[in-house]
């Protein structure tokens, strides 16, 4: 087992996060910010990152921008917008070629640290506005993300869901923001919103690869350094208690239903038993081998998927499928009955064997990749805690029988959203 | 068993030719947790009209089946093979595409054991009647997930419409109706044609010792008993190198229009050197025309016409090959004009420098870099390359010697308005 460490500073306004490891051909280096998320804010966080990545200061075109980027050996830059339990997170990701597999020894690391301190700190401004044109074509942008959605069946689904399941709750916002605030965003207010960003919200630089924690450190310190801060933790929210299980159904002009079925843990991330329920969707719905697989689709040659997933931060999980929309009936009964079997402790030792067996393998293939490894430890700065890599390893295996019929206990069903094709019923 | 070193990539390559006729390949990568290994047959859903081994005729089996039996491969007599590999720690999976079906694993413990299982499943086949109706029903649902997929109508649609003959142009799942004549017969002629080692690749890839799995592979193949394999006889119509149809319009339920602009490939009887010349030619120059630091790309963009989704791609295998370039649009018709427009320019004009050609190679000399980071990525291309015997390793040393000459010639040969053709995906009225 490698679990690489991982060394964390506190910096200026920031957390620091370095991991030494030789694996890779390039460097990675990771920044992000994270807020509650709220309604009021949510559509500017998910403008703001594009336009900061459109261009800078001193590249102040995208062309500029994007022409410096393949210099550099083809750099990628990209941003990334997540939500996790009621926060919402900016990524911005840098992948840079390490110059010793290259012909060319110029140091690859420290332009692309320069680059993206550039990004983040010195952008297209000038009289406390951005740039009017770019904030015009990224707001035209991001109006198509939002709207792009709908054309996704699997993704607008699972989006439904969770507009029906957390109905007023942060939660239910869309990462990409509201479709009809975005004309509201002027290239003032959004940078007033910029500072703002800079100034709250809780910020964590991850950097991975061959490098060196005190040259990464030194660069840190030069390029990026911000007013200390105690960053606003985002609320926990009262769920009421739904009485009754909540359908919906929506008609649309598809040739395959989708179901998607919305439960509430009553787990989260750094709870005693998180691991435990993590052992549980194994069983259920996670991988090939579980119950949801087994029954919808070898069993009953219902769907070609049929799988459960978990939100760590939110206490959610998560089930879909595609299934003909005759079918539905049927489908949800099979499902319905894994999870009582489920309850009841109606599962093989090797059924639990086999899920660990799986889970392991999984965290440890996600370690293999800089991104995965990020994403793991960033676990910890969404929950406030300090669980380690290890753990992560170690605690699954431990749950036992009992533990995981304790934890299906607390599960409880909320809603049930189907996607259904006009010919529903006939 | 042969060694190949690549001094820069700072990567090994261990490589033996079996008596069977098996190619096995061993990439050792330290510090790595997971081991990744496919199988792969070079067997697609292009492959529709063959002589089955043993037989003299040729004969045409239905669309899909090479798909269909990838699924089918993994159920056996005694149960699923997917619960074998996860009581073994490993996750398996299996991709069916237009030249190649592979089967795969990755595990970070047991790999011996999942190395066997993987090879023993795919080389003891076991079809009945029940099971293969049993598939129908989730294959049939397999395919009306990808019906109500945009993109992937709006690719196929505009294959259909560069390929007038060549099977290239048939679903890779087929339909519901093309499945409902598979047999377990059927599935067995097509296994024993095209399941023979000397039309595999074994590829491994991972933090193991080189040594014992060659000797592992090869005492469990010396255990088998496989009879010399004559040449397999594999069957294309003729296809005119014009597009079939220059235009295609889906109405579907989306709220967004899409527009995807291809062009018909030249060159594609090539094979090894020569392929991947040509094959990074049209990449660098697909690159230099609509990259995100292109003249072209700001154009567009700016016009409103495309967003973040707008992307390009080249594939070419043995008697196919197409570029694409598209994506999500306010204005399909303007977006398809504008994207012709420019191309003609390229055609016509040395529109471009040397600054911008080695720009474009480091950019993929890097992503070249970013890429090997994967060990899919790896046992994956690798294979294909082998199967079109090209080496996969020859990628940064070929770019290097790419010349401006190269990439304009290929502009003025290969653009031309009668390999064009647009499909477009429209709001349904």
């Amino acid at each position: 087992m490698t679990a690489p460490e991982e060394k964390i500073t506190q910096m200026q306004g920031y957390k620091l996060h370095v991991v030494e490891t030789d694996k890779y051909k390039t460097n990675q280096i990771v920044w992000r910010m994270k807020a509650p998320l709220t309604k009021e804010d949510v559509t500017k966080r998910a403008l703001l990152p594009h336009v900061l990545q459109a261009s800078s200061a001193a590249h102040p075109t995208t062309t500029a921008l994007r022409s410096y980027l393949d210099d550099l050996y083809g750099a990628t830059l990209y941003v990334d917008l997540a939500k996790k339990g009621e926060s919402h997170i900016m990524s911005f990701l840098l992948e840079i070629a390490n110059e010793k597999f290259l012909n060319d020894p110029s140091p690859l690391l420290k332009k692309g640290f320069e680059l993206l301190a550039e990004i983040l700190t010195k952008p297209n401004v000038s009289k406390n506005a951005f740039d009017q044109e770019t904030v015009e074509k990224e707001k035209r942008t991001q109006k198509q993300r939002i709207q792009s959605i709908y054309d996704d069946k699997m993704r607008y689904s699972n989006v439904r869901l969770i507009e029906e399941m957390c109905k007023g709750e942060p939660y239910a916002l869309q990462v990409n923001g509201v479709a009809t605030e975005v004309d509201q965003i002027t290239p003032q207010n959004l940078y007033e919103y910029y500072q703002k960003a800079f100034r709250e919200d809780e910020m964590d630089l991850y950097v991975v690869g061959d490098v060196n924690e005190e040259e990464v450190k030194k660069l840190a310190h030069d390029l990026l350094h911000f007013n200390a801060r105690t960053p606003k933790k985002a609320e926990t929210v009262d769920v009421q208690k739904r009485s009754n299980v909540n359908e919906v159904k929506e008609e649309q002009d598809i040739k395959q239903g989708k179901l998607n079925i919305g439960y509430r843990t009553n787990v989260c991330y750094g709870d005693a038993d998180y691991f435990t329920l993590q052992v549980f969707n194994g069983i259920f719905g996670g991988f090939s081998h579980s119950k949801l697989f087994i029954n919808v689709r070898e069993k009953a040659s219902l769907a070609y998927y049929a799988a459960s997933r978990l939100e760590s931060h939110k206490g959610l999980m998560m089930v879909m499928s595609g299934i003909d929309s005759k079918n539905y009936d049927k489908a949800v009964g099979i499902i319905h009955e894994q999870m009582e079997a489920m309850k009841k402790g109606d599962f093989t030792e090797q059924e639990l064997e086999q899920t660990k067996a799986v889970i392991q393998n999984q965290i440890l293939e996600t370690l293999d990749t800089a991104k995965g490894l990020i994403e793991l430890l960033y676990h910890n700065v969404v929950a406030h805690t300090d669980v380690k890599l290890e753990t992560w390893l170690t605690a699954m295996q431990k749950a036992t029988k009992e533990e995981i019929v304790d934890v299906a206990k607390k599960i409880e069903l909320d809603t049930i959203y189907f996607l259904t094709g006009m010919e529903a019923g006939k | 068993m042969e060694r190949i070193l690549f001094d820069q990539l700072q990567e090994e390559l261990y490589h033996e030719k079996l008596p069977n006729g098996l190619n096995v390949y061993i990439l050792p990568k330290k510090g790595f947790n997971k081991t990744y290994a496919t199988f792969t047959t070079k067997y697609g859903s292009v492959d529709n009209t063959f002589v089955p081994l043993g037989k003299n005729e040729y004969v045409k089996v239905p669309d899909g089946i090479a798909h269909f039996l990838e699924h089918k491969l993994f159920e056996k007599e005694d149960g699923d093979v997917f619960q074998q590999f996860s009581r073994q720690g490993a996750s398996a999976n299996a991709f069916t595409s237009f030249t190649r079906t592979a089967y795969l694993f990755s595990s970070t413990s047991d790999v011996e054991k999942n190395l066997e299982t993987l090879i023993d499943f795919v080389q003891d086949p076991y079809f009945s009647e029940k099971t293969v109706e049993k598939e129908k029903g989730i294959i049939g649902q397999e395919i009306t997930m990808y019906d109500d997929n945009p993109d992937w109508r709006l690719y196929f649609g505009l294959i259909q419409n560069l390929y007038q003959n060549h099977p290239v142009k048939i679903d890779i799942a087929g339909t519901i109706e093309s499945i409902s004549h598979i047999t377990k017969d059927l599935l067995y002629e097509c296994y024993h044609t095209f399941y023979h080692p000397s039309n595999m690749l074994l590829f491994i890839v991972g933090p193991v010792d080189p040594e014992k799995i060659m000797s592992q592979v090869k005492e469990n193949q010396a255990k088998k008993d496989y009879k010399d394999m004559p040449e397999i006889k594999r069957q294309f119509a003729d296809e005119p190198s014009h597009a079939a149809k220059k235009k295609q319009v889906l109405q579907m339920n989306v709220q967004t229009s899409k527009c995807l602009f291809g062009i018909k490939a030249l060159h594609v009887d090539q094979t090894g050197e020569e392929m991947l010349k040509n094959e990074l030619s049209m990449n660098v120059l697909l690159d230099l025309l609509f990259g995100r630091s292109s003249k072209n790309y700001d154009e567009l963009y700016n016009a409103g016409l495309v967003d973040e989704t707008f992307s390009f791609d080249y594939t070419q295998e043995q008697g196919f090959g197409f570029a694409m370039i598209g994506g999500d649009t306010n204005d399909p018709d303007q977006l398809a004009e504008r994207l012709l427009k420019m191309l003609m320019v390229a055609k016509n004009g040395n529109v471009f420098t040397e600054e911008q050609l080695n720009r474009a190679k480091k950019k993929k000399i890097g992503a070249f870099l970013r890429a090997i980071n994967s060990p899919e990525y790896i046992a994956n291309q690798f294979t294909r390359y082998a199967f079109n015997e090209m080496n996969l390793f020859d990628v940064v040393p070929m770019l290097e010697k790419l010349t401006l000459t190269d990439v304009q010639t290929l502009a003025k040969e290969v653009i031309s308005e009668e390999r064009f053709s647009v499909c477009q995906v429209v709001p349904k009225k």
